[in-house]
């Protein structure tokens, strides 16, 4: 069943602006926080929702919120992560185009559950005509009181600001963020100190995700009870899923977090099946760091249960029969394309976004990007193979931020499950340059 | 990698930009005026030609009071920032897996046939550089690319040719609505 | 004050102290390599990820292992941490991955490089290398940029470990130098042609633990091992003038800060970190303004050392003269 909570009133006209998202009941969550609730009551209710960040990790909100420390006398910030740069990623895109004013009542809602004054949404330089427009929004908020001094009388003070990167995807790595937002290079930090210790300018802070944050705002209007009866155990709640790849229907959509993959991809409300009535290859159900599932594996399970759109269905198996939820980037692949053309791309893009700190991923990720490279073009060895599996377990675990395991993983996974087709490459090179792979286009965007 | 260093004669923000950019340090607090390096550079770039040069880097430092190097190592950090001089219109082709998925191969091939100029180039009349882009987030739109605060997407041949027409005439070409 | 345990080692330290300082304080082989911290430069360290040790206890609390493998120069200890560095086979196993990677593009020039015999990645290659290369591929490459006429900066060589980043914050006024770009391309550079000179940036070169800055004054004149280190002083009005000058005969080759074990510049009396100004380094070569103290032992470990920099003098000074 599709449910729309976080995209609600998405399709009518003028969302956008201040006065019809009021209308259609927007802010009442910073009236009932600001007036009825302490900040402790909104962050109990978060906890209560089972609430998962919505950036990747899945990591329940409530607790890092708890997380945060709270020394007297230094200012304590909010930021909301809208670097979204995972391949497969556009949810949040989404969100904040049609319906800026959501995100920013979720703003002030987490805001004053943080007791943070002045906030800042980063986003992604790519973005600037999302930016344009959520300044645009932030500008009404503040004309209509919900931002600035003493909103709505409650003598919570909140500025608001919106950040712009420059194009680095590793600045979607929360302390990466923050070096970002100081200006200077996306280089993620060491840890510990966490941010809710030590964060933007060596004051506390907490980075969520743009959903996440929006999630916030059913959580006070409906109650952290109500919210956690939506969803499938621990998966509470709606989740947006950017579906990509060769679908009928791609596009962001928000579920109900328990339906079956299978209705997912071929269901009238969602993907409604495999563009140009090809097959099914396979699938990366959360963004391009997550490992890559075969057909067999994509809506079953290896025990031959139904697979489920939920953090635990799609990991079941561990690595070696499942996945992840990640960040709801799926990405799915008709009969006809070639994974390694994929991996290869793939690896492509973890080394152009490597920041190049540690020496395990700048010379790792390069590295396998030169292997992948010549296996896709008829160059490789099956050497070449196992040396990529290497190469990968030296990676991973053992750099600085996560982006080390993001770049191992889809290649790890893409040579557990279709080795034939990397040997392939190497047995049949001629056949592999000749081959179309990648450049079949569905026929709906066909000329 | 090599540099290129371009030089470009010191340009200076306009008095109205200026205040802008004043009223963007001021938002920082004491002390913290760097955090608004990015923006500044975004601006600057806007304003002086698309791309930043030496120059232009050495007056961003002194506008911020920090060294230049300070500045070098931002503007080359992040793939946004052109350090040297582009066509009047930048095409950025997405290409990571979802676009490639989708046929932006075919897009890449095409774009470079049509304005006779590999990716990387500008075209001999200055009016188009064409780049590859790793996910630009429209993965479910894609094949696409992006030009300035423009994303244009389900790129087929002949939406290629609208927006190039379209530019050449000197208007923005609309996209269709989602 | 905590217990920890390094390869079956215990050990009590200071609250706070990291891994790698505690097994510093037990010293010998438990050590692990550090090729980017530097305890003298306070912020630096986690890049090269050399120095990755196992904790099999994470304290006497919380006992369970930690997952993964932790920067020993960057993780403080807790009380009652046992931690495997030589005694672990995932640590040798993957600090050998760590060692390929840092190879993997470095030019391997050894035989025409300055640094050559006290360069700590040869060091690292001899103690966990392989014998051969995996890596196909063309080696990056740099297009060479001048500095100054001082310090030679040869980026090829690189391991990006930042080091001379904090020297020039550190300990100069005004930094032109810095990393740019990223990833496999990021590089040392100064973007425009300036010049690094400022009274302390020479320590850039006694900090770079490879050959990617070297002393332009004592460029291609000796290769390190025919040379005898000996303590020397000298009044200045800038640094400590507590220095090592490097000597052929009787004449000085090159002049360098004093250096512990861990190539580390030495503390004076007074706690501070003995750094050496430029005009001591490069252009103090008469042996007239030196009072020279005697031979300083040079403590390495790798095969370059193994029978000049040895504690017995005497052989030392034998194959010299």
């Amino acid at each position: 069943m599709s449910r729309k909570i976080l995209l609600e009133h998405d399709d009518v006209p003028g969302i956008e602006t201040f006065d019809v998202y009021r209308k259609h009941g927007g802010y009442r969550s910073v009236e009932k926080a600001l007036k009825t609730m302490s900040p402790q009551n909104v962050v109990e209710e978060v906890q209560k929702s089972g609430l998962r960040g919505r950036g990747g990790a899945g990591f329940p909100t409530g607790m890092k919120w708890s997380f945060l420390a709270k020394p007297e006398g230094v200012p304590r910030y909010l930021l909301c992560n809208a670097d979204e740069s995972e391949p497969g990623t556009f949810k949040d895109r989404y969100l904040m185009e049609k319906i800026p004013h959501r995100l920013i009542e979720g703003m002030i809602v987490s805001s004053y559950a943080l007791g943070a004054n002045t906030s800042y949404i980063y986003i992604r330089g790519e973005y600037m005509w999302i930016l344009d427009i959520l300044e645009k929004a932030i500008a009404e908020a503040y004309a209509n009181g919900f931002l600035g001094k003493n909103i709505l009388g409650s003598g919570f003070d909140l500025d608001l600001r919106v950040a712009p990167g420059g194009g680095a995807y590793i600045c979607g790595e929360e302390t990466a963020l923050i070096e970002s937002l100081e200006g200077k290079r996306g280089n993620p930090r060491l840890k510990p100190p966490f941010p809710a210790v030590k964060g933007l300018w060596g004051c506390p802070t907490v980075v969520n995700n743009v959903e996440s944050i929006a999630a916030v705002v059913p959580i006070v209007n409906d109650g952290g009870d109500e919210y956690a009866k939506i969803g499938l155990g621990k998966s509470t709640g709606t989740k947006l899923i950017s579906a990509s790849g060769n679908l009928v229907r791609p596009g962001v959509y928000e579920i109900e977090m328990g339906i079956t993959v299978e209705e997912f991809i071929y269901g009238d409300q969602y993907c409604r099946g495999i563009a140009n009535n090809k097959k099914l290859k396979a699938c990366i159900p959360g963004g391009s760091s997550v490992p890559i599932l075969p057909a067999h594996l994509v809506t079953k399970t290896a025990e031959g249960t139904d697979r489920l759109m939920t953090y635990e269905s799609l990991a079941e198996g561990g690595f070696a029969s499942g996945s992840m939820l990640g960040s709801g980037g799926f990405i799915v692949f008709d009969e006809d394309q070639c994974i390694v053309r994929n991996t290869w791309t793939f690896a492509r893009f973890y080394a152009h976004e490597s920041c190049g700190q540690c020496s395990p991923c700048r010379e790792g990720t390069g590295w396998m990007e030169k292997v992948l490279n010549r296996l896709e073009h008829g160059q490789g060895t099956l050497e070449d193979i196992d040396l990529l599996a290497e190469i990968n377990k030296k990676i991973e675990g053992n750099t600085i931020c996560p982006l080390g395991d993001a770049a191992a993983w889809p290649v790890a996974a893409a040579i557990r499950h279709f080795r034939e087709e990397f040997e392939w490459h190497v047995t049949h090179p001629e056949e592999s340059q000749k081959r179309n792979y990648g450049l079949v286009l569905p026929k709906s965007t066909l000329v | 990698m090599s540099l290129k260093i371009i030089h470009q004669e010191r340009q200076e923000f306009s008095a109205e930009r200026m205040a802008e950019v004043q009223a963007l340090i001021a938002q920082y607090p004491e002390g913290k005026h760097k955090s608004a390096l990015m923006r500044i550079l975004h601006m600057a770039e806007e304003d002086f030609g698309g791309w930043l040069s030496v120059e232009t880097m050495n007056y961003v430092a002194e506008i911020l009071n920090i060294q230049a190097i300070e500045v070098y190592e931002v503007a080359t950090f992040y793939t946004m920032f052109n350090l040297e001089p582009t066509g009047k219109y930048v095409f950025e082709v997405c290409r990571t897996g979802p676009c490639m998925l989708v046929g932006s191969d075919n897009i890449i091939a095409y774009l470079e046939e049509k304005l006779e100029v590999k990716m990387g180039g500008t075209t001999a009349d200055g009016m188009f550089t064409l780049k590859t882009a790793e996910c630009l987030g429209a993965c479910g739109y894609g094949p696409m690319l992006q030009c300035g605060k423009q994303y244009h997407e389900h790129l087929t041949k002949d939406r290629i040719d609208e927006i190039i027409a379209s530019y050449r005439s000197g208007v923005v070409p609309k996209e269709i609505a989602r | 004050m905590v217990k920890v345990t390094i390869d079956d080692i215990q050990i009590e330290v200071e609250e706070g102290t990291t891994i790698l300082n505690a097994a510093r304080q037990i010293g010998g082989d438990v050590v692990p390599p550090a090729m980017c911290f530097y305890s003298k430069l306070p912020g630096t360290g986690g890049k090269c990820r050399t120095c990755l040790v196992e904790v099999a206890a994470g304290s006497e609390k919380d006992p369970r292992p930690m997952p993964k493998l932790v920067a020993s120069c960057s993780t403080p200890v807790m009380d009652g941490m046992v931690v495997k560095n030589k005694t672990s086979e995932r640590v040798h196993e993957n600090r050998g991955g760590i060692v390929e990677f840092l190879l993997i593009n470095h030019p391997l020039d050894c035989p025409i490089c300055d640094q050559a015999g006290e360069c700590h990645l040869q060091d690292l290659g001899f103690e966990h290398g392989k014998s051969a290369t995996r890596y196909k591929e063309k080696r990056r490459t740099f297009d060479p940029i001048t500095i100054g006429n001082k310090i030679k900066l040869h980026m090829n060589r690189c391991i990006l470990c930042y080091r001379c980043v904090a020297v020039a914050n550190q300990l100069t006024d005004k930094r032109v130098h810095g990393v740019l770009h990223r990833g496999d391309h990021a590089e040392i550079s100064t973007y425009i042609e300036n010049a690094i000179e400022n009274d302390f940036s020479g320590n850039m070169i006694d900090v770079c633990p490879v050959g990617a800055l070297t002393d332009k004054t004592f460029r291609f004149k000796s290769r390190v091992w025919f040379l005898k280190p000996m303590e020397a002083s000298c009044s200045c009005s800038k640094c400590s003038g507590k220095a090592v000058v490097w000597m052929f005969g009787n004449e000085i080759y090159r002049v360098t800060a004093r250096k512990d074990k861990y190539g580390e510049v030495e503390s004076n009396e007074d706690g501070k970190t003995a750094w050496i100004c430029n005009e001591c380094r490069f252009d103090k070569k008469d042996a007239s303004k030196w009072s020279i103290e005697g031979p300083r032992t040079i403590n390495r470990h790798s095969v370059i050392s193994q029978n000049l920099y040895t504690s017995d003098r005497k052989i030392t000074d034998k194959k010299l003269n």
